[in-house]
């Protein structure tokens, strides 16, 4: 296997892009990583794309052909393919641009993440992003991904005697990471108070405990490592890249507050690392609910299981805690255009560990992770980088 | 422009009233969290006999009764609405009928969602200052409708208000109107079909405030005005937010906006709701006042005015018509059956 490393990043601003086609998304945060990257179209060997389901969002599916035709490249016939897994499409995208380099395939790939959530109404948007529940067990019932997350928190709060004020206060932290990023959707700060007092979704979830409607891309490009330096002054190496499954359904869990698909992705992460939780410097994590924050840092091995909660209160995971998460503004306050966010992730770490992330920036930051999760947790996406 | 305004005006509210909280109780909703997100504590409902003509009747009737005009001298009458009561047959010929004023007059009816009215006047201007009639009568007035449990029901109401526009005894001068318009589909309303459809946040950022703002900025930039020079600002309401929001957003103060500011105590009027606005800002303006207001209609549009108010509005016998606030104050609360009644709901085939 060879190594593999992020030459180029490129994000849209994530929001309510009224504005600007799902076409356009892709051309804009590709072109930026192309050029970030310095590279030219004919120079890319491969290209992949995560979206969720821009079929039901947009009416448009066959997306890898339309990523590479869009970025004007038809021309050079790149192959071109998307991947598919709920919310960690753009994960998986990453994973397999990073895979079919290491394997000796490509040495340039580009890998972008897309979705446009807003062109639909409310209710048409909720029936697909249900759709990467189990059909059969859960959204035939009747039940969405706010109360499937909310029976984990229940769950949570039983078991651990987590409480309402720590799930709050992910949002809080999240929404003051992003007030400091630019390409986020919520770029102001909001207080404990509005999350308590928020309208309630599915108790103990709250408006304010749940990530928001999101339309944006993101890109990178990856690069074999050896000829990393080549293009970019400050390449950061993907170390590590693991991926697992767990049951679709939450009921099939072994525990409903633990993600194993996460354990399991992470085990094989550290391991290909030769690391543990305690080398990581920042996470991005996969907090579509304020519950799946705390439940990421305690799959991650960074907290005791049961503990998230009492860590999110003890403020280890602000910005200038001993381990930030989330300095992008995580989903909550970022965004979550579901097959952009994975990338997205991966651009945030990059920006760090590239020494580029602003006001955000997390001192001496090293070696990051971003945890992107699928469904419930059927599936999840671990990769770990450091600044070469 | 020369000395072209309003002449007269009268509003007309349907006494029935219903809170937000006792509809969102039917749909088990939290309906002090929702009065307090949309701004509205309660709603004006029109009763069985009441519709848009007959709410236009009655504000125009208010017109007639606060100033001398013969109605045969009114030489056009445009009524705004998006509840005209039939598809085909005007409503302007019966309001036409009902004031006197018939035949020698144009009449047309308007549909542009919420600023239909406002178009309306606009029209009327434009006919005096052409000469082709001496005075015009511009009305908007809606009972519009919602569909049981939208997110519509919390606001859509009934209302109207009528502006006789000519050259004699103006008093409010309109100095100025433009309108910024595009094809933005945020709301409509498929012909047959009984409630409207919506973009849900669509209508935000798009629709409601890029069309107001650049309506207003525009007016302004035309009449060399800034937000500081007006005594008074209207802007279209369809909840007690939006309107606070887009005054901020253009340097306008609540204070300014406060006295049109009707869609907390009778909700949404639609066609009516400036149109009101503006009627509760005349009955206690005085000469010299300055009045800014942009409507607004989904599909999407925005009228822009400068108005100045004339001394000549001392003249105007302002009580001889009940003022907003008295008809905003005469209420009778409803229940939701009451209401499902009054507006068609249990209605079979």
């Amino acid at each position: 296997m060879r190594d593999v490393a992020i030459i180029g990043v490129g994000l849209t601003k994530f929001g309510e892009l009224w504005d600007k086609s799902f076409r356009q998304l892709t051309a804009e945060a590709g072109s930026k990583a192309i050029f970030d990257a310095g590279i030219e179209g004919k120079e890319i060997d491969a290209m992949y794309v995560g979206s969720m389901s821009s079929g039901r969002f947009v009416g448009q599916e066959h997306v890898g052909a339309l990523v590479a035709d869009a970025s004007g490249f038809s021309h050079l016939h790149i192959p071109s393919t998307r991947v598919e897994g709920a919310s960690a499409s753009g994960g998986l995208a990453v994973r397999e641009g990073y895979l079919s380099i290491a394997s000796g395939l490509n040495d340039i790939v580009v890998v972008g993440g897309i979705e446009k959530m807003n062109d639909v109404g409310g209710n048409a948007a909720i029936e697909t992003l249900v759709t990467a529940a189990d059909q059969e067990w859960e959204a035939f019932f009747g039940v969405t991904f706010p109360g499937i997350y909310a029976m984990i928190a229940t769950k949570h709060m039983h078991d651990y005697g987590t409480t309402k004020e720590q799930l709050a206060q992910v949002a809080v932290k999240n929404h003051a990471n992003g007030a400091l990023n630019p390409y986020a959707q919520y770029q102001r700060e909001i207080k404990i108070e509005h999350v308590l007092n928020a309208t309630t979704v599915a108790y103990p979830l709250g408006l304010l405990d749940c990530s928001p409607l999101t339309d944006g891309a993101a890109s990178i490009v990856l690069c074999a490592a050896d000829k990393a330096k080549e293009y970019s002054n400050k390449p950061v190496k993907i170390i590590a890249s693991g991926q697992a499954s767990d049951t679709l359904s939450l009921h099939g869990r072994r525990d409903i507050c633990t993600l194993d698909s996460t354990v399991n992705a992470a085990k094989k992460a550290y391991k290909q690392a030769n690391l543990s939780p305690k080398d990581i410097d920042l996470a991005e994590v996969h907090d579509c609910y304020t519950i799946a924050e705390i439940c990421a840092i305690e799959d991650l091995g960074f907290i005791e299981k049961g503990q998230g909660g009492k860590a999110i209160e003890n403020k280890i995971t602000t910005l200038d805690g001993s381990l930030p998460v989330n300095t992008s503004g995580g989903l909550k306050s970022k965004g979550h255009p579901i097959g952009a966010t994975g990338v997205a992730q991966i651009v945030e770490i990059a920006l760090q560990l590239r020494k580029e992330a602003d006001k955000r920036q997390v001192k001496d930051a090293k070696i990051g992770l971003a945890q992107n999760v699928g469904g419930s947790g059927a599936t999840c996406c671990v990769h770990i980088m450091e600044a070469m | 422009m020369e000395n072209i305004g309003i002449v007269s005006y009268g509003a007309n509210i349907p006494r029935f009233r219903i809170k937000v909280e006792d509809i969102a109780s039917v749909w088990g909703k939290d309906g002090l969290s929702i009065s307090k997100g949309l701004g509205i504590k309660e709603k004006s409902v029109p009763s069985v006999d009441q519709d848009t003509a007959t709410i236009s009747v009655e504000a125009a009737r208010s017109a007639l009764n606060r100033c001398s005009i013969n109605p045969k001298e009114i030489g056009a009458i445009y009524i705004g609405s998006e509840s005209h009561p039939y598809a085909v047959k005007p409503t302007g010929t019966i309001v036409g009928e009902a004031i006197g004023a018939t035949p020698d007059l144009m009449v047309a009816d308007y549909e542009f969602a919420c600023k239909a009215g406002t178009a309306g006047i606009q029209t009327c201007t434009a006919l005096v200052k052409g000469d082709f009639i001496k005075y015009g009568l511009a009305i908007g007035a809606d009972t519009s409708q919602a569909a049981p449990g939208d997110a519509l029901e919390f606001s859509a109401s009934a209302g109207g208000g009528a502006f006789l526009i000519g050259k004699d005894n103006v008093i409010a001068t309109i100095n100025h109107t433009c309108s910024f318009t595009t094809d933005t589909p945020d709301f409509w309303r498929r012909a047959e079909r009984k409630y409207p459809s919506h973009g849900e946040r669509f209508t935000g950022a798009p629709a409601f405030f890029k069309h107001i703002t650049k309506c207003a900025t525009n007016i302004m930039k035309i009449a060399g005005s800034k937000p500081e020079d007006y005594d008074y600002a209207i802007f279209h309401q369809p909840n007690g937010k939006f309107p606070i929001k887009v005054a901020k957003i253009l340097g306008f103060s609540y204070d300014q906006i406060k006295q049109g500011l009707l869609v907390p105590y009778i909700g949404n009027t639609y066609s009516g709701a400036t149109m009101i606005g503006l009627a509760s800002t005349l009955d206690v303006a005085k000469p010299g006042d300055r009045i800014f207001l942009t409507s607004y209609g989904s599909g999407a549009g925005s009228d822009g005015f400068d108005i100045t108010v004339t001394d000549k509005i001392e003249d105007l016998k302002r009580e001889k018509a009940p003022t907003v606030a008295q008809l905003v104050e005469d209420k009778e609360y409803i229940d939701y059956g009451t209401y499902a009644k009054y507006t068609d709901l249990l209605y079979w085939e």
